[in-house]
């Protein structure tokens, strides 16, 4: 009996939630730990699983696999589980890692659970997983023959084994079905510079509320904006009185806006608001208000008024 | 002309704290309201835009209680032609039963005259986070499936299909019949019209049971986390604090330059 | 975050729109060391007022909404968050122009600007409204809309400015502690705050916070829908939140009310949807916030399709989406009247609750007057907290009434329209026999008293034309001619009265002279034995109440009130008794019901029961005594509220159904009849001129106003003694009138007879204005059997006070003669007094 990991490969390596998920099958002590690539498998990649203390790297080389196809990877995974003679497999939560194991549950009519955070017991296997987007965890068993899941991103921290694996490579052949080419990758368009999704698509977002004192109070915002090749959000106060327009709206009734950023300048932070930027990856505050909720709940905050603070940074900025 | 079918589900509104049933098996929604998720609401957006631009017809679908008729309205007030309601306690359903139904009504359309060209759902769903019906569903009606893809545009009986891969956006071209699965984010999904409403209120919706019986979703039970408590880190007052928030920015690397 | 002081002089629970007011006015009143919490942040922190609808029609029948409402909006204005955009209610149907004319009707007697118009024009102002789905509105221009939430926020920051205000958010009331039946502190998950003031106004969330303190506050939350509409591309052509008419579409209890470029309509239509505070969400729980519940849309459906019909255009198009809906929380009490003022379980434990956006800052002014001075300047008398009886803090008749009341929002009800929930409360003992008379009931307090009996449906045909029979539905709705028959019968022979609802209570203890000599106006220290009618006064010689207090010992007085007002009159009394417990107000409510003989053959007809003199020299005119009748205990009382000789007879309770039963068999053959409350409260009292509290009697009315001075004032010290000194040497600014209708013909013939509320003007239609600036209208309106007329009471201005002064009253838009028949309490029947002397 064995692990098997879906590992993906990133820039040529072994990508951090693939390492997670091999600490996490290690750590299982439900025996050997055997990796699958899709694609020739590096040598940076092989001394990855070696570190993380896989036993067997089975790798799928084929012309056909170059472009990335959810049921031709999965034809690959149940080879590979067949050849290490795995009874669990694991993938990182990726759309990749979801998409590939729900072929392979729906292909083996295995069961598989998602977002996995940990393991409870082994037999039964009952494992903890995200659910509710992340804000809650449901307990559940996975009991069929072969056991897939997936890994939420970030529940363990990557570490190396104790003992080195083999990190034997091991070919795989698997003959690609036509069939499970039929959705397939046909060209990946780059992301270029500058080409900004609009406000929910944003990668930075500068909010302004209320704290623009008028439809005159924006100049900072819209200037930090472009500075940051990002998009102006406003709480529904400023479009409900008129000084911006309402497709600029961030909140319950405007738009939901997930940017690696949210800079959000004298906006109070009501509870509707706060829906709609809740996933930002980090919100920062400028508000009077030391008190105000969007300062509370925010990564950072500055404390003072929107149209002295911005001037400044723009300034700082150059 | 394209038939699209798009599967929604009734869940509790998400955008709240998280209230647990007294039993702990579900999330009560009496406080903020069910909704329908906000993958599948974009998938309701992409099948109105695909039927409108073909003259086509966009059936809703939803697996779950008979109050998941609400759900169903919405689809229909923006934009859904018909509906199709598979009464059933989605609790006691796993992926795998749900994509079961949802397949056994769109042999019965069939089997009725009616092909369903494309077939959206969302990625996952917001309470239970499965990432497998639709896939399961694609296999059950041997077609090909893509998941997570954010826009669509049909011509002829080839859809091309755009989602965020790795590297950029994906772009697949499918021969329909095909199913996919949509994630939020390509299209912004329209708030109904008054005279949406009303006639989402008129539309036909079949209401129909699934023959199968169910595996069920291995739930043992939920809970739910402690909050994080605030952690701000206030960089300073005023205009003097700006260095400290522009070394916030770069460390963010969101100066581009 | 402002750490949580551990005293203060008074802490304000909520910051909303009363809690924002309130710290304000506090302020104003120089109060300092106030302490603000509230459980949200701010300046929304999540109640009602943050999802308010924010309009403000001016016009209410209520006199005492009518006031607050334009006080608020003299305080919106001033703070510069008042917009004007006038209002439409427009009517789909007859019967809704008609309740126009009479909105008319209580928009001149209030001074609010309004006038009746036809579709057209309501569609010139407002041009995506169809004007053929309607027949006509009434304009209202000073209709408007505020920012509630930045009224708060100045409201505070001006606290703030006086140093005398601390705002604390996101701190949650855990808890009250009460001593000795008195407010101690406020406990928070923050730690205590010891105050010996505290505030309730926390909207949907009082109740729960006043049980904390085991006081009641009997509201419920209760679901408004709304819903917002947009962008509409007509809306957006013009700037700002507001530049077309609100509309009130009064037939479907719904309202439109433009929002920028959305258009919001709400609805008042869908079925009540109450929720216990308890089950209301913490912030974080709630989607949006905790008053904006999830939407349930198949209540709001049908109002859809009404609003798309009166504005196809706007609400039709394609590209105006519903971007909000929500099921929002408000308030709604079992009369619906606002809670105000202290509680009357926990001493300095204050309510301002169930306030609405258009009350809010006038209620709070008062509000604050009220804890200042002991009294606000606007007669707050039908909001006080101390009025309710405890079956009418049960979560039951809480639920009962306000599911019954929210569709009446919009509705047309009728001014003496009943409940027709949580009734049979109340019960007197002689019920069953009354039900037994075809008693057809009208509740007071929850007690089911006999308007008028059907038994008596006989009398009609005798009495014929003098029952005064009115031909006009609306002003026949809830009345019969068979009271005026009763009416007549009594003068006539005699009439049996059940006025079991009394509030009965006594005072006791060796100061209770010296305590109630403080309260009434009258002599108190009288021989046991006395009766004394006496006005109870404030400190500025406004009416707290009028009553009557019986000396049965040296240490007890009986005080007898009406059912209606009767706890807040106890609580005035319980208040004001000496710290040392020298004496106590006890309530004997449910110990004693009351039965009134009245009329020529009275006193035949009860000493054929008993052996004791009742004569009109055997128990003078304002004495009781213990005496037997029919074999049962009985305190007889000497007086009268209907103009004829006869007595108020106390019997316990237990007693009741047969006293009644023996004096029902005593007076038959002498003609006696049972007589309702439409005789004791309306005819017979008009006829009389008596004034009643609630009507002609409030706090902002004195003695010299309504002819109820005298000529001597007791050289004892009470209540509002300085103030009435001061009032008797000036001219009155406004005096109470009885007048007559001279001519009952409408325009279409039909003879109209009015109901109260409606406007008196000069007899060609001019306005009249009294001394404190208000317009005449009136108090009560009722038939004076005896002398074959309707019979008015209006304070008119003192000029217009003039006997055989000719005027108009407007009903329903057209113009009745008039003529002042009394400019005093002199009665209309019987001025000498001579029946009740017994004398006739």
């Amino acid at each position: 009996m064995s692990v098997l990991v879906l590992v993906e490969v990133e820039e040529g390596r072994t990508s951090l939630v693939s390492r997670e998920a091999l600490t996490f099958a290690r750590a299982l002590g439900a025996g050997d730990v055997h990796a699958v690539v899709v694609g020739a498998a590096s040598a940076a990649t092989v001394a990855d699983c070696r570190d993380a203390g896989v036993a067997v790297v089975h790798e799928a080389v084929d012309p056909a696999l170059d472009r990335y196809a959810a049921a031709a990877w999965a034809a690959v995974v149940e080879a590979a589980g067949r050849a290490a003679r795995a009874d669990l497999v694991v993938a990182p939560g990726t759309g990749r890692g979801n998409e590939v194991l729900a072929h392979v549950a729906a292909r083996r009519g295995l069961q598989m659970a998602a977002n996995v955070v940990s393991v409870t017991s082994l037999a039964p296997l009952v494992v903890e997983r995200q659910v509710v987007g992340g804000a809650a965890l449901e307990r559940a068993t996975v009991s069929s023959r072969v056991r897939l899941l997936t890994m939420a991103g970030h529940a363990v921290e990557p570490s190396p084994a104790a003992t080195p694996g083999e990190a034997r490579v091991s070919p795989l052949a698997v003959p690609v079905d036509p069939r499970d080419m039929r959705a397939q990758v046909v060209r990946v368009e780059r992301r270029e510079k500058g080409d900004s999704a609009g406000l929910a698509g944003a990668r930075v977002v500068v909010g302004a509320g209320r704290g623009a004192g008028g439809p005159d109070g924006f100049a900072a915002v819209d200037a930090l904006a472009e500075r940051l090749g990002g998009a102006v959000g406003v709480s529904r106060v400023v479009t409900s009185l008129g000084w911006r327009p309402h497709h600029e709206q961030v909140g319950q009734t405007g738009s939901r806006i997930a940017p690696d950023l949210y800079l959000a300048c004298g906006i109070s932070g009501s509870i509707q608001h706060w829906a709609g930027c809740a996933s930002s990856r980090t919100i920062i505050a400028v508000n009077t208000d030391a008190e105000a909720p969007m300062v509370t709940k925010a990564d950072y905050a500055v404390i003072g008024d929107m149209h002295e603070v911005l001037p400044a940074v723009l300034d700082e900025l150059g | 002309m394209s038939n699209v079918l798009v599967c929604v589900k009734r869940v509790p509104d998400p955008t709240g704290e998280v209230v647990l049933t007294p039993d702990g098996m579900r999330v009560d929604g009496r406080f903020a309201g069910y909704t329908t998720s906000p993958h599948e609401e974009a998938a309701v957006a992409l099948a109105v835009a695909v039927a409108e631009a073909s003259e086509g017809t966009v059936t809703v679908l939803s697996v779950g209680p008979p109050e998941s008729i609400e759900q169903i309205r919405a689809a229909l007030a923006v934009g859904g032609t018909d509906g199709i309601l598979v009464e059933a306690d989605s609790d006691l359903l796993g992926p795998a039963d749900v994509a079961a139904a949802i397949a056994e009504a769109v042999q019965a359309r069939q089997a009725a005259g009616t092909t369903y060209d494309l077939v959206l759902l969302g990625n996952d769903a917001a309470d239970t986070g499965d990432f497998q019906v639709g896939v399961r569903l694609s296999y059950l009606l041997d077609r090909p499936v893509v998941a997570g893809i954010q826009t669509v545009e049909v011509d002829g009986d080839v859809a091309t299909l755009r989602g965020e891969g790795p590297e950029g956006t994906e772009v697949y071209e499918v021969t329909l019949p095909a199913v996919a699965t949509v994630l939020e984010g390509g299209v912004t999904p329209r708030y109904p019209s008054v005279m949406g409403r009303m006639r989402a209120k008129k539309a036909e919706v079949e209401t129909r049971t699934w023959s199968g019986s169910p595996a069920g979703s291995g739930r043992e039970a939920l809970v739910v986390p402690e909050p994080p408590p605030s952690q701000v880190t206030v960089l300073g007052e005023g205009a003097a604090a700006a260095p400290a928030l522009v070394a916030v920015l770069r460390e963010l690397k969101v100066v581009q330059r | 975050m402002a750490p949580l002081p551990s005293s203060a002089r008074c802490v304000v629970i909520g910051a909303g729109i009363v809690g924002n007011s309130l710290v304000h006015h506090l302020a104003e009143l120089g109060w300092t060391d106030i302490v603000q919490l509230d459980k949200g942040p701010l300046p929304n922190p999540g109640g009602s007022t943050g999802h308010a609808s924010n309009f403000i029609f001016p016009v209410d029948h209520s006199r005492e909404f009518a006031d607050i409402t334009l006080d608020s909006v003299r305080q919106y204005e001033e703070l510069g968050v008042f917009t004007q955009s006038g209002g439409y209610e427009v009517a789909r149907t007859e019967e809704r122009m008609e309740e126009l004319r009479r909105r008319m009707s209580s928009a001149k007697a209030w001074g609010i600007p309004a006038e009746l118009v036809t579709p057209e024009q309501v569609a010139e102002k407002v041009p995506f409204l169809d004007p053929s789905v309607i027949i006509g509105a009434a304009w209202f221009p000073t209709v408007g809309v505020v920012d509630s939430l930045r009224a708060g926020t100045i409201f505070r920051e001006r606290a703030v400015e006086r140093g005398a205000l601390t705002t604390v958010p996101n701190v949650e009331v855990t808890g009250m502690e009460v001593v000795d039946g008195r407010i101690r502190a406020v406990e928070t998950n923050q730690g205590r705050i010891e105050a010996d003031t505290v505030v309730v106004a926390c909207g949907v969330w009082s109740p729960r916070i006043a049980r904390m303190a085991g006081a009641h506050i009997p509201l419920t939350p209760a679901v408004h829908q709304m819903i917002s509409v947009g962008p509409c591309e007509v809306l957006a052509e013009r700037p700002g939140e507001i530049s077309y008419p609100i509309v009130r579409d009064m037939d479907t209890f719904c309202y439109e009310r433009q929002h920028g470029s959305d258009m919001e309509v709400g609805s008042y239509a869908h079925r009540p949807i109450l929720w216990d505070p308890d089950d209301i969400p913490s912030i974080e729980q709630a989607k949006l916030s905790p008053t904006e519940m999830p939407f349930t849309e198949d209540d709001f459906d049908p109002q859809l399709e009404q609003a798309l019909e009166l504005m196809p255009e706007l609400l039709g198009d394609e590209r105006a989406e519903i971007r909000y809906a929500i099921n929002g929380l408000l308030s709604l009490t079992p009369d619906g009247y606002p809670i105000l003022g202290e509680t009357p379980e926990v001493k300095g434990l204050w309510s301002a609750a169930a306030v609405w956006i258009k009350e809010g800052p006038g209620t709070a002014r008062a509000v604050a007057e009220w804890m200042t001075h002991g009294n606000p300047e606007i007669d707050l008398g039908h909001s006080d907290i101390a009025r309710f009886h405890p079956h009418q803090r049960t979560r039951a008749h809480v639920r009962a009434r306000t599911s019954e009341a929210f569709n009446k929002t919009y509705g047309i009800v009728h001014p003496g329209e009943q409940w027709s929930s949580n009734r049979n409360v109340r019960l007197a003992p002689m019920h069953a026999s009354q039900r037994d008379l075809g008693a057809v009931f009208f509740e007071t307090a929850g007690w089911e008293r006999p308007h008028w009996y059907e038994s008596n449906a006989g009398l009609v045909e005798e009495y014929g034309d003098a029952c005064m029979p009115r031909e006009h539905e609306w002003d026949a709705r809830w009345w019969s001619p068979v009271i005026n028959a009763e009416h007549l019968r009594m003068r006539e022979a005699a009439g049996l009265v059940d006025l079991s609802a009394f509030a009965i209570f006594d005072v006791v203890g060796p100061r209770a002279l010296e305590a109630v000599q403080r309260i009434i106006v009258a002599q108190a220290d009288v021989r046991v034995g006395r009766v004394v009618y006496t006005p109870v006064l404030d400190e500025r010689g406004g009416f707290r109440s009028d009553l009557t207090v019986m000396r049965l010992a040296h240490d007890r007085f009986r005080v007898v009130t009406g059912g209606a007002h009767g706890m807040a009159d106890k609580k005035w009394f319980a208040d004001r008794m000496p710290e040392d417990g020298g004496a106590v107000v006890v309530d004997l409510t449910s110990s004693w019901t009351t039965i009134g003989l009245w009329g020529p053959r009275a006193l035949d007809i009860v000493s054929s029961v008993t052996d004791a003199d009742l004569s009109p020299s055997g128990l003078g005119f304002g004495s009781c005594r213990e005496i037997e009748v029919g074999g049962l205990h009985v305190l007889a009382s000497r007086i009268s509220y209907v103009g004829e000789f006869g007595w108020e007879l106390y019997t316990p309770m237990e007693a009741g159904a047969a006293l009644w039963a023996r004096l029902l068999e005593a007076g038959t053959p002498h003609g006696m009849v049972p007589v309702g409350i439409g005789v004791y409260g309306t005819t017979g009292r008009l006829e009389k001129g008596y004034r009643a509290y609630g009507t002609e009697l409030d706090t902002e009315r004195t003695l010299m106003e309504t002819g109820m001075s005298r000529a001597k004032w007791k050289d004892q010290d009470f209540l509002g003694k300085d103030a009435v000194l001061a009032q008797a040497g000036e001219p009155p600014k406004t005096v109470l009138c009885s007048l007559t209708v001279d001519d009952h013909t409408s325009a279409s013939g039909r003879k109209r007879y009015m109901l109260g509320g409606e406007p008196i003007l000069t007899r060609d239609g001019g306005t009249l204005t009294d001394g404190h600036g208000r317009h005449p209208y009136v108090t009560t309106a009722g038939s004076a059997p005896s002398l074959g007329k309707h019979v008015l009471m209006a304070f008119l201005p003192p000029d217009a006070a003039v006997l055989g002064n000719e005027l108009a009253v407007s009903y329903m838009e057209e113009l009745y003669p008039v003529t002042v028949a009394a400019v005093d309490a002199t009665p209309l029947f019987d001025p000498g007094n001579e029946r009740i002397r017994g004398l006739a």
